[in-house]
């Protein structure tokens, strides 16, 4: 489902930041980072800890605003929009910790993940309105076969507090997909799953690259990244080291230090 | 003892309105809304001075509360967007007590701590018992119309919205959601019914006075929609005429202990609320009528 436009050679990556800055007080979390992530593959954004790789993410989903920089998303800036309007967008991202709305269903979760929802306009909910409904419907069906998709079929009525870890991960793409986004941002989809659960998941966001969608994630399981990431950026102290394959950042230099802990 | 009984029956009614009320803002926005007494004497003042001294034609007076309680909502909203828990919970506290001491001492606009009397009521007050069955008639009506639509907002995308705003604002912002908005819509809404609450008591009651919108009101709805079910619309309801069941039903138990002077007998009526309250929750702790969630269509 690759637009035509992007996979001309020569456009414009679906999603590039540049020069971003952003300080805590003294501390400088991103320090001209900057990157490009080419659609329909998996992108991973490796680094040591404290490298900013999740203050990035707060960026790019707005819930953060850059001091300096700018960041494209399919052509048009959003640095500094609100969350919900990128969200909105086709920009989508997930948590590190399995976050959620612990008195809503499985299925309720999926649901609030909807898109486009004329329902959730008050003067449609007070008159009624048959697009809503008609949307509703839309959105219940999508919500079954994302379900199955992660064979999440059977917990659909329970309260998400009732899942696994692993469980609420799985949860957590399957949100993401009601979206019906365009590129999703993963913070650690694998952390704290067995290496079952992980490869699982793993091939979960393979074949979402399949289906035309642009994935970006951060994980520290370096065989995961090995496995399915065509591409890296590498982070360290708030700047980009290098963009590349993978075999090509374990060979540079100036990752091995930054991993080591050396001067970056 | 039937007028009384009609009486409980009302007063009843318009605590309905405001657990319903309560249901929303809290229950369903989650937002701790501590001020439920101002908007319930927003409410019932700006319907008494149109009714009483604007002479506008009675049925506007409820229409009026509503606005005003819904724009006194709006602006308690957007001063408080910041505020979540206990913050919000003591800026809306003081919100009421704010609008308690303006209507105490601002005497050219309120009449000061003599109130408002001689309001009328929906039906003539000289007609005894119908006007006492009329407008408990009204008051259920408002409390039914009130009722059918939280139902609505609850089963919609509206409400689902809204409650995954009160688990997460962060999480909702991501999926979509303008935080900001469904707050602010569930608020004036919510105000706007315990302004409708406020003109229903102020035209039953004939007389509208500071000293009836004490935090105390408030307190009373909290226990109510915390026995009924914080996020059940029928719970809310229950809720609060058990309450108020409860509290009638204590003022006859105290008689049966004449030794007690009547200030022990006040106290000791509000440590049987509370009792019930801790018995309610114990027994079942999300309330009689617990949240529901929406089923998955079956394939």
């Amino acid at each position: 489902m690759r637009t035509a436009a992007a996979s001309l050679p020569g456009a414009e990556p679906p999603l590039v930041a540049e020069n971003i800055r952003l300080s805590f007080g003294g501390l400088k979390a991103l320090d001209g980072a900057g990157f490009q992530v080419r659609p329909g593959i998996v992108t991973g954004l490796i680094g040591p800890n404290g490298a900013g790789k999740t203050t990035m993410f707060n960026v790019l989903s707005g819930l953060l605003r850059p001091d300096a920089g700018s960041v494209r998303f399919l052509g048009r800036r959003i640095d500094g929009e609100r969350p919900h309007r990128i969200a909105r967008q086709g920009l989508v991202r997930t948590f590190q910790i399995a976050r959620g709305f612990p008195r809503l269903s499985v299925f309720e979760h999926l649901m609030v993940y909807g898109a486009r929802q004329p329902g959730e306009a008050l003067i449609a909910t007070l008159f009624g309105s048959a697009a809503a409904r008609r949307r509703e419907a839309e959105l219940a069906e999508r919500a079954l076969a994302v379900a199955a998709r992660l064979r999440l079929s059977p917990l659909l009525d329970h309260p998400v507090t009732a899942l696994s870890g692993g469980q609420k991960k799985l949860l957590e793409i399957g949100r993401a997909l009601m979206t019906e986004p365009r590129m999703i941002l993963f913070d650690e989809p694998a952390a704290g799953v067995n290496p079952t659960l992980a490869e699982e998941i793993g091939d979960h966001l393979l074949r979402l690259a399949e289906d035309g969608l642009t994935v970006l994630i951060v994980e520290h399981d370096m065989a995961l990244i090995e496995r399915i990431c065509q591409r890296v950026v590498v982070m360290a102290q708030g700047r980009t080291l290098m963009e590349g394959g993978f075999d090509e950042a374990r060979a540079d230099r100036a990752v091995q230090d930054a991993y080591l802990g050396g001067r970056a | 003892m039937l007028t009384y009984l009609l009486f409980a029956l009302v007063v009843g009614s318009v605590y309905a309105l405001l657990a319903q009320s309560l249901m929303l803002s809290w229950g369903l926005a989650g937002l701790v809304n501590l001020g439920l007494a101002g908007f319930f004497a927003v409410g019932a003042y700006a319907s008494a001075m149109l009714v009483a001294w604007g002479h506008a034609p009675v049925l506007l007076g409820p229409l009026a509360a509503m606005a005003a309680a819904g724009v006194a909502g709006l602006v308690v909203c957007f001063s408080t967007l910041r505020l979540r828990d206990d913050y919000l919970a003591i800026v809306t506290l003081g919100f009421a007590e704010v609008v308690r001491l303006v209507a105490s001492n601002e005497v050219w606009l309120t009449g000061g701590t003599d109130g408002i009397s001689g309001i009328p009521g929906f039906l003539r007050r000289e007609s005894g018992m119908a006007f006492h069955l009329g407008t408990l008639a009204l008051a259920l009506l408002a409390v039914a119309a009130v009722y059918l639509l939280q139902r609505r907002l609850l089963r919609s995308p509206w409400g689902r919205a809204l409650r995954s705003v009160r688990e997460d604002e962060t999480v909702a912002a991501v999926a979509g959601k303008n935080v900001v908005r469904f707050k602010a819509q569930a608020f004036a809404l919510a105000a706007a019914i315990a302004g409708l609450a406020g003109a229903l008591y102020g035209h039953y009651t004939s007389y509208v006075a500071p000293d009836q919108f004490q935090p105390l009101i408030t307190i009373y709805i909290f226990l109510a929609v915390t026995a009924g079910g914080n996020a059940r619309p029928a719970g809310a309801v229950v809720g609060a005429y058990l309450l108020v069941g409860f509290l009638e039903a204590t003022r006859f138990a105290a008689e049966w202990l004449p030794e007690l002077s009547a200030l022990q007998r006040a106290s000791l009526r509000e440590m049987l609320v509370g009792l019930g309250l801790v018995v309610v929750l114990s027994l079942r702790p999300d309330g009689l009528l617990p949240e529901r969630s929406q089923k998955a269509p079956s394939r």
